[in-house]
This record gives structure tokens, C-alpha cells and sequence, in this order.
């Protein structure tokens, strides 16, 4: 290993060991469970809307082990998990005003659980029924991007569209580390800043882009390459939903305010694979993931909404009913999902129509029905 | 009618599309102040503002992503890229976002986007500005793409366009962007993907788009001091072809010869002749041949005169599908 990956591993991989410490990071609630403060960013939340956290992401969890179920049982094709970043997701999307706009990734459940955007919409692209295919505009969560980095400029643009209007509201781009190396995510950075956009591009830093640790991305902390850029970046607990959802907030409010773009780099882990093809014992240690289940976002918001008396046992016991029926509802919905129509293949390919697609359709379903005649009592053999 | 060049045609069109629509949004490399390498945007800062007509940073990734993202916004942007060779940074957010989101949302976002390409070589150009890659666009579903011939199309083309509601990629030859021509500003515009028959004639069909459209017209011409009679397609658009005019034109010439700057392997010209010996088989005198750019780079200016397909390739393909 050559000096300089092995100076990059001391900021980055090894800053994450010292975090506590770390000036850099924002952090209101310690993995203990102790609120602390910080100089720049508070929250001061009710009892109910702490207990509404916690309940969001207990629900994103269990729907998101339900679907890696229903993968192991062959309903879904694929699944990627966002275990372990209930914290940068819900705190993330809790901050949005519906107004505000949402471009994700593939991984972002949690998020979209914020965005009440139904979690039966997010597993029929999953379960190959469709690519994704649900209204951006009703809930302003737009389409899951699985080429990597590149809804980070239809972000931008759609800030810059938003700022031409005038209109008061703002725009968040979802990413991870291993997006954040992507040329795409650099001029997304470069438009943001020379037209001010009102964007937020919140990295989710979960340590691995699929077998990639962030070294292998980066030689300094992700959030510092906004300093190159023009616009502030802050690092922040990913796995404390409480700094999360205050500087996420503050980042929008910047954007929204007219002073342009924000890095938000929530540091927090991938606790399970990559996608459910993904073998994570082929390059990471054991003890890695132990560390990172010490600080983990769940237990720490329940650590101190016990401790302070915030929420009572009927309260868990609801929100335990209440994972049971999401799960119930989503084993339910997805396996009656139904195929699509052969001839949705020639559907919505064009708005206004393409003669080829329509002549395609044509023969198609004309050699379709062949069958349906050869079928027929007293025809074929 | 006005005569103008086709570049100006192009300029005003833009104008009328700004004025027609407040949607609509100019962005690109030196569109504003310069307007645009080509001018093509002239004065269209100054008229319309920084506001609508945007010089961007140099990166085409990002013109194109965020150009998704205004008409995402309700926008209708109007892309320039300033080259044909410079679009390749672009091509993953053309054919990967720009080219697929309205059906991976089942029809819910439209993507309105224009973007526009000079295109061709002849102009004795540096590596890079003489490419012909309309191919590569056309392969894409989802991609409309067209090219006009002359200014009169340019004027109607690029806002029949602005004003659709998918993608379409504009390619514009831009050796012919000086070349002027009658322009019916108030005429009403055909459908912006039929072929035309720019010449009629009873021998041979000529089948071309853009550049080549004029040298087919110029080979009709000698031609017909030999006493043969070339029929000429200006096919107009790339995708979606139309094919229906050019099964009509050679079935009733009985031979036919498409023509374009683009590399033949795996051009416009192999798909026409697939689909028209699939539809016409029965009425061709000779195989459908093509005139077209090799399989190699564009060579550096020097030799383009060789390498562009000219009068005399185009005669000499001629004298090879009359002689079947």
C-alpha cells in the first residue's frame, strides 16, 4: 500500500474510530443515547415528534427485512437494503417540506417512507413488474436512479428551475461515497454553485461502494470537496437522527434562502450488502460491522426516549402492531403484484408516438394472437 | 417568403420559440454574449436575457443532466452542444435518463427537451467537429432525431422540436449553414418526421438527410444530362424513418441508393435497406447500395474531400444500381 492510501485511510476510516472527538462531525445524540449540544446546529424536538422518529424508522426497517424476504423467497428480484441508515434517511426526509423536491438513489426507502410515497410502489420496480413508475410530482420524490450519480444534475436543474421561479422551496439530491468520485456529481457541484442553485446534495457516506471502501473514492472527507467548489459542507452523524434531521434542515434553509448549495455527508454504515447479491464476507471484517452495530441509529433514539421517560410500553407495543401490518401488507401486496401485459413493452416509450413502436406493436401483437387462433377449439392440432 | 441562411433560419426560430413560449430556455457553451460558435444564438442574449438563454459551464454530462431537471421543473430546454464530437460526455445522461425516464415513469414525467448538434464534416475542421454520429442516437428508443436540409426545415424543424413532448436530438449540417434558401414563415409545417420527395424522377430514388441531401440534388442534375432520371428523398428525419415514402419512391423507380456522411457499417443506409428489400423485395431491379463513410476515423481536413461521399461516389453507386 503506497503512503498516500494509507494517509487517506487515517482521515477517512480511521476518523470514523475517533469520531466522538472529531470536531468535524455534528452529533446531538451520542450512541449512548445522551443528548449533547453543538455550537452550530440544535433541535428541540416534542416527546411526539421524537416518538415519531423512532416510529418511522422502525417501520423502514422492518419493511426493509421484509423485503429482503420476500428476495430469499423469490418474489422480488433484486433488493438493496438501507439497514443501518434508518437514521440518515428518516432524519433526512423529515427535514423536506412537501414542497421541496427529492431526487434518491435506488437505496433510498427510508427516505420515501417520508415522502409517503407508498412502499409497494418502491418493490414493484424490484419485483421487475416495472422500472419504477410511480407520479414524482404527487409526492415530489422522483424516480429511483440506479446509474450512479446521475440524478444529481436532474437535481440541480430542477433547482435551477426552481429558482427561476422564484418559488420558496428547495431541492435534495441523494448520493453515496462511491457516487461522490462520478464526474456527474462534480458538474452537478459546478452548476449548483455558479447558478446558486437551492440544492442540498446530502452523501450518504455508508463506508463501502460495493466491495470499495471510501479511500478507494476519496483522499479527503467527502464534505470537504464543497470547500472546492464555493459552498459549504458539513459532516454529520448518520447514524443520530437528531443532528441529521437539524442540519439537514439548516442545509435547506440555506438553500431555500437563496444562498445556494450545500454538502451534507451523513456518516453512517451499510449494515448489510450492497443488493441482495452482494457477499460482504468476501472483503470486509467481522469486527467492522460490530462496531458499527454499537452506534446504531434505532437503539440510540430508544436508549433515550427511555431514559428521559419520553414514550411508554404501549407506545413500542403500537408501533410493533404497526411494523407487523406494514409487513403484512407488503408480503400481501407484492405477491399479488401482477405481471404487466405483454404489450406494455411498446407502451410510453414516446409522449407524442413513434411509427416504428407503432408498427413494432402491431406485428407484435399480431404474432401474439397467432397463438390465441392455433388455441382455438377446431383450429391447429 | 425571406431568404436567409440556414443558420439564420435556425436563429430565428429559436427567436420565435423564446418569444412563443416562456418555457422555453437556451442553454449551452457560448450561447449568450458570442452566440454560440456558430451563431446560431445571436442576439438572443441580449433580446431575451441570461435568464433564458444560458451559457453554461464546459460539461456536457452537465448541460444535458440539468437540462432534465428544468423540464422536470415544467421547462422547455433547448440544448446546444457545440460540436458532434463533443457530445460523448453527454451520452450517458441522453440515452441513459433523457432517452428512458418518460417510460420508466409509465408516462407520467415528459422530458421536452430539444438538443441541438452540428453536425458533418467539409468545413476543413480540427479533430472532433466533422462527425456524422446520428446513428448511435437513433439506435436509442425513446430518442426522436432529425436533421433539415435546408432553411426553410430549419426554420419549422427545430420548433416542431421545442414544441413536442419527447426528446429530440436536432442534428444540423453545419457545412450548409451559410447556404440560403426561401423561408415561409408563415406557412403550416408538415409532420416534422415525413420524408419529402426534394426532386422527382423515374430512374433511381437518391435517399438522404442534412448534408447530402443538396449533393444528391446536385448528382440528379448531372445525371440528368445523361438522359437519366434520379428521384431525390430528403428523408428529414432519422428516427422515426419514414419509411412508407421511401417503399413508395422505390417501387416506382425500382432501384434505390441512400447517401449520408455516417459510417455505412451500421448507418441509416443498412437499416433502409433491410426494411425496403423486407417491403419491396418483389420490386426492386437491384440491391439497395449505399454511399457512405468507412470504417475508420474522419480523417484529418486534407483528405475529407476523399472521404465525404461526393458527386461522383454517389454517380458511381448510380452506375452500379442501373447496371443490375
Amino acid at each position: 500500500m503506497s503512503v498516500k492510501s494509507t494517509a487517506a485511510r487515517r482521515t477517512t476510516r480511521g476518523g470514523a474510530k475517533r469520531r466522538g472527538g472529531e470536531p468535524g462531525l455534528v452529533q446531538l445524540l451520542t450512541p449512548e443515547g445522551e443528548r449533547v449540544e453543538h455550537p452550530e446546529y440544535s433541535i428541540d424536538l416534542t416527546a411526539e415528534e421524537l416518538r415519531g422518529l423512532y416510529r418511522d424508522m422502525v417501520l423502514t426497517r422492518r419493511f426493509d427485512g421484509e423485503a429482503i424476504t420476500l428476495q430469499r423467497q423469490g418474489e422480488l428480484g433484486l433488493w438493496a437494503s438501507l439497514l443501518g441508515q434508518e437514521a440518515a434517511q428518516i432524519g433526512s426526509g423529515r427535514a423536506t417540506r412537501p414542497e421541496d423536491y427529492v431526487f434518491p438513489t435506488y437505496r433510498e426507502h427510508g427516505v420515501a417512507w417520508t415522502r409517503d410515497v407508498d412502499p409497494l410502489n418502491l418493490l414493484g420496480m424490484f419485483r421487475g413488474v416495472n422500472n419504477g413508475g410511480w407520479d414524482p410530482n404527487e409526492n415530489h420524490f422522483h424516480l429511483y436512479t440506479i446509474v450512479i450519480g446521475s440524478q444529481t444534475l436532474h437535481a440541480t436543474g430542477y433547482a435551477m428551475g426552481v429558482a427561476k421561479d422564484g418559488a420558496d422551496s428547495a431541492v435534495i439530491a441523494y448520493f453515496g461515497d462511491g457516487a461522490s468520485s462520478q464526474g456527474d456529481v462534480a458538474e452537478a457541484f459546478t452548476f449548483a454553485a455558479v447558478y446558486n442553485a437551492p440544492v442540498v446534495f446530502f452523501c450518504q457516506n455508508n463506508q463501502w461502494a460495493i466491495s470499495e471502501p471510501t479511500e478507494k473514492q476519496s483522499r479527503v472527507p467527502i464534505y470537504q470537496r464543497a470547500a472546492g467548489f464555493g459552498f459549504p459542507g458539513v459532516r454529520v452523524d448518520g447514524n443520530d437522527v437528531l443532528a441529521v434531521l437539524a442540519v439537514t434542515r439548516a442545509a435547506l434553509e440555506h438553500a431555500r434562502s437563496g444562498q445556494g448549495p450545500m454538502l451534507v455527508e451523513a456518516f453512517t454504515y451499510r449494515m448489510g450488502a450492497h443488493t441482495t447479491t452482494d457477499d460482504p464476507t468476501r472483503y470486509r471484517a467481522d469486527e467492522e460491522r460490530e462496531e458499527w452495530a454499537s452506534k446504531d441509529p434505532i437503539q440510540r433514539l430508544r436508549t433515550y426516549l427511555e431514559k428521559e421517560g419520553l414514550a411508554d410500553e404501549a407506545f413500542y407495543a403500537e408501533v410493533e402492531a404497526e411494523s407487523d401490518a406494514l409487513a403484512k401488507r407488503v408480503r400481501d401486496g407484492v405477491r399479488n403484484m401482477p405481471n404487466p401485459e405483454p404489450m406494455a413493452i411498446f407502451e410510453n416509450v414516446y409522449a407524442d408516438g413513434h411509427a416504428l413502436v407503432d408498427e413494432e406493436r402491431a406485428q407484435f401483437a399480431a404474432y401474439q394472437a397467432s397463438f390465441e387462433d392455433a388455441a382455438a377449439p377446431g383450429k391447429g392440432h | 417568403m425571406t431568404q436567409m441562411p440556414l443558420a439564420k433560419a435556425l436563429n430565428e426560430s429559436l427567436r420565435k420559440a423564446l418569444e412563443n413560449d416562456p418555457k422555453v430556455v437556451i442553454m449551452g457553451e457560448d450561447v449568450g454574449r458570442l452566440g454560440g460558435v456558430f451563431r446560431i444564438t445571436d442576439g438572443l442574449h441580449k433580446d431575451f436575457g441570461e435568464d433564458r438563454v444560458i451559457d453554461t459551464p464546459l460539461a456536457e454530462s452537465g448541460i444535458v443532466g440539468t437540462a432534465i431537471g428544468l423540464a422536470l421543473r415544467g421547462y422547455r430546454p433547448v440544448v446546444e452542444i457545440q460540436f458532434d464530437g463533443f457530445v460523448f460526455p453527454a451520452y450517458d445522461q441522453i440515452v441513459t435518463q433523457l432517452a428512458k425516464m418518460h417510460a420508466r415513469s409509465l408516462g407520467k414525467v415528459k422530458l421536452p427537451v430539444v438538443v441541438r448538434i452540428p453536425y458533418g464534416g467539409g468545413i476543413g475542421a480540427v479533430e472532433h467537429h466533422s462527425e456524422s454520429p446520428e446513428a448511435l442516437f437513433a439506435h436509442v428508443a425513446g430518442l426522436k432525431i432529425v436533421s433539415p436540409s435546408n432553411a426553410n426545415d430549419a426554420y419549422w424543424m427545430l420548433q416542431q422540436a421545442i414544441e413536442c413532448d419527447d426528446p429530440v436530438i436536432v442534428f444540423e449540417p453545419k457545412r450548409r449553414y451559410w447556404d440560403k434558401g426561401e423561408v415561409d414563415v408563415s406557412a403550416v409545417p408538415g409532420d416534422l418526421h415525413k420524408a419529402v420527395v426534394a426532386k422527382p424522377g423515374t430512374d433511381l430514388t437518391l435517399a438522404a438527410y442534412g448534408p447530402m441531401v443538396k449533393v444528391c440534388l446536385e448528382a440528379a442534375a448531372a445525371a440528368a444530362n445523361e438522359g437519366r432520371s434520379l428521384e431525390v428523398l430528403d428523408l428529414r428525419s432519422m428516427s422515426p424513418i419514414d419509411f412508407d415514402t421511401i417503399q413508395a419512391s422505390a417501387e416506382r423507380t425500382g432501384r434505390l441508393v441512400v447517401v449520408h456522411e455516417a459510417p455505412v457499417f451500421y448507418g441509416a443506409g443498412a437499416e433502409i435497406a433491410a426494411r425496403i428489400t423486407e417491403r419491396s423485395f418483389y420490386h426492386l431491379e437491384a440491391p439497395v447500395l449505399r454511399v457512405g463513410g468507412f470504417h475508420a476515423p474522419y480523417p484529418p481536413a486534407r483528405l475529407e474531400e476523399e472521404y465525404l461521399p461526393g458527386l461522383d461516389r454517389v454517380l458511381d453507386a448510380v452506375d452500379r444500381a442501373l447496371a443490375f
